[in-house]
């Protein structure tokens, strides 16, 4: 009888501290090197690293139950770290269960910020660079490829990615409801601080029309001008010019109200028909409350924004049964494809030469 | 024959698939949280279809366009927003648009069809050979018809503002268009029933101003008006006058009062009870 398993090992976000990731975590080069030991270790007929700043992976296809701890002991070598207290962190699933989690990591039901889809762009990185080096075979070929199927249809068949979950990107979703696309939006920043500018961010990456900063400090709003393409306005012009502007983002640190409702109100007799996005995330807050009930303008601040944030990870979690119960079945029916491949005494890699090095460490961005 | 149906047999159907469309429609919402899209879309299609069919049997049996009694307006009136839904609704890709069309539609055909006795005055050659008058009435009733698809809109202009007011934004309301969208859709869909309206009050005003035409005042001043209600309505929305909500509003009223002036407009003609050709219905 054969002791042939697929695994996965590693550590995950979900019981490994920051602290403990920092000093996990591989570059390109410890993960070339790293796969050229692995490729030399015997008994791992496959395996495929995957390296974010969320976890470390290591799925693998290999002829005996003590391959995969010395998969686990040539990382800890490679790290510098203690084997005993990686095994207090370590994730270790085989067979279906392993599939199942490859599923889940790809369809981002595993992922810290749930739903997230940037996992599923690293994953076919990890995936494609191993291709690449001759460390994968028929087995995870097959797993990988009918896993980012699966994890497709996880989200089209589950509410799992709707929704926005940062407030930067509530706000910006926001602005779809009100003007739809944002190629002709003209965005007024007030405030050169870093929730003013993560904001200002959001935007520009959805193709907001034009950016325009002002500070009460002109050189602070010339200098975040400068660093995001935009266009710097003397703080005392607000006011006036507001009627220019589409969306305006308000992040001051001012103690009292910079965007009084005269001043709103005289922007939308200029602008009527124009709807105005007004976005608060100042505390205390930089605008007149009472805007809120003019027509055509709409006024958000913080507490609104975050509470939305929140709903929207709620309906999130809300969906994770549902995507679970889709992964686990798919799981299953791709264990029931690729058991008897892997259970085998034998079965070498589709590539079996070189398992030369290639990397899969991913730019860290989660 | 296509099928051994009679007219009324195809309106049946045509309004059994609309009120399938909003069935099928509200399940999608209030089970799954989403419109159902391209379902619905294909229930109002084939409804459409079945009421192409009814309305063309009727068409050969009275000689004309049917518009010869309440019954045939609101039935001419529920086919013109449905050929417009299905133009807008597929460029747009708006699900929640045909949600809101198969509800009007069933509503108005199936009211229509529940009450015998606005179909038993039906009458034949009701235009004479005149085409223009024909057109006239033809492009009349369309506009009615944009004038319902711009109700819709106004409709789903008046959630989506009161879920960006109200800080609502999960759930169906996700599913609606950007108010700025509906807003745009609005004011072309008002233009779009004005400028046929219009039109069509030109074309008839032909027929008036002949001398040996017997005008009915009450019909003129009702059409006249609804046209004169929409151009008005354009004219202070594009000056900045009406907007937003209130804009909105108007158009639902001025919807509710193109549907009742043509209960105005019906009797207004003489009654001819005959039914010639009853093996076409």
């Amino acid at each position: 009888m054969s002791n042939g398993h697929l695994f996965v090992i590693g550590a995950t976000h979900h019981r490994t501290p920051i602290e403990v990731r920092e000093r996990l975590s591989l570059d390109a080069d410890g993960t070339a090197a790293l796969r050229d030991q692995l490729a030399a270790l015997p008994g791992l007929r496959e395996f495929t690293v995957l390296s974010t700043c969320n976890r470390i992976e290591f799925y693998g296809v290999a002829a005996g139950p003590e391959v995969a701890e010395h998969v686990g002991g040539a990382f800890c070598r490679r790290q510098n770290f203690d084997p005993v207290e990686f095994a207090r962190f370590r994730l270790d699933l085989r067979d279906a269960a392993a599939l199942q989690h490859l599923v889940e990591v790809a369809a981002g039901l595993d992922s810290q910020m749930l739903g997230e889809t940037e996992i599923f762009g690293q994953m076919k990185q990890a995936y494609a660079a191993a291709q690449a080096a001759g460390n994968t075979g028929p087995v995870l070929n097959r797993a990988f490829q009918k896993a980012f199927q699966a994890a497709k249809q996880v989200r089209t068949q589950t509410a799992i990615t709707a929704g926005q979950v940062s407030v930067a990107n509530v706000a910006v979703e926001l602005a779809g409801t009100i003007f739809g696309g944002l190629s002709d939006a003209r965005i007024l920043l007030l405030g050169a601080g870093e929730i003013g500018e993560k904001t200002a961010k959001a935007f520009q990456s959805r193709g907001a029309a034009s950016l325009t900063v002002a500070s009460r400090r002109l050189e602070r709003a010339m200098e975040l001008a400068t660093a995001l393409g935009a266009s710097a306005l003397p703080f005392e012009q607000r006011e006036p010019r507001l009627a220019e502007f589409d969306i305006v983002v308000c992040a001051t640190s001012a103690p009292e109200i910079i965007l009084p409702g005269s001043a709103v109100r005289a922007a939308m007799a200029r602008r009527p028909a124009r709807p105005l996005f007004l976005i608060d995330q100042a505390l205390p807050r930089d605008i007149d409350p009472a805007v809120a009930e003019l027509e055509n303008v709409f006024l958000y601040n913080l507490d609104d924004l975050a509470r939305i944030a929140e709903e929207n990870r709620a309906a999130r979690e809300a969906e994770t049964l549902k995507g679970r119960a889709i992964a686990g079945e798919k799981a299953r029916a791709l264990w029931q494809q690729v058991a008897a491949q892997v259970t085998a005494p034998s079965s070498p890699p589709a590539s079996e030469p070189a398992r030369t090095s290639a990397s899969t460490s991913v730019p860290e961005t989660r | 024959m296509i099928l051994p149906f009679t007219d009324r047999t195809w309106l049946w159907l045509a309004a059994a698939l609309y009120l399938a469309g909003f069935i099928q429609g509200s399940i999608a919402l209030f089970k799954r949280g989403r419109p159902a899209g391209g379902a619905t879309y294909a229930l109002i299609l084939l409804g459409y279809l079945a009421q192409l069919a009814g309305l063309g049997l009727r068409g050969r049996a009275v000689g004309g366009c049917p518009l010869g009694n309440a019954f045939e307006l609101y039935q001419f009136t529920a086919w013109s927003a449905i050929t417009l839904y299905l133009v807008v609704g597929a460029t747009f890709r708006l699900s929640l648009l045909g949600y809101f069309t198969a509800c009007l539609a069933s509503t108005v055909t199936l009211v229509s069809l529940l009450f015998p006795s606005w179909d038993a005055g039906q009458r034949v050659r009701i235009f004479g050979h005149n085409p223009w008058i024909e057109l006239h009435a033809a492009l009349a009733v369309f506009s009615y018809g944009v004038f319902a698809l711009l109700a819709l809109t106004s409709l789903m202009f008046l959630l989506r503002h009161f879920s960006l007011k109200s800080k609502r934004l999960g759930g169906w309301f996700s599913f609606l268009p950007s108010i700025r969208d509906l807003d745009h859709m609005g004011v072309r869909l008002l233009a779009a029933g004005a400028a046929i309206l219009g039109f069509a009050v030109a074309v008839g005003a032909v027929h008036w101003a002949r001398p040996e035409t017997v005008v009915n005042l009450e019909k003129v001043f009702v059409t006249v008006a609804v046209a004169g209600a929409a151009f008005a309505l354009l004219l202070l929305r594009l000056r900045g006058i009406l907007l937003a909500r209130r804009f909105a509003v108007a158009c639902l009223i001025l919807y509710a009062a193109a549907l009742l002036s043509l209960v105005t407009v019906e009797p207004g003609r003489g009654r001819v009870p005959a039914r010639p050709d009853p093996v076409a219905r």
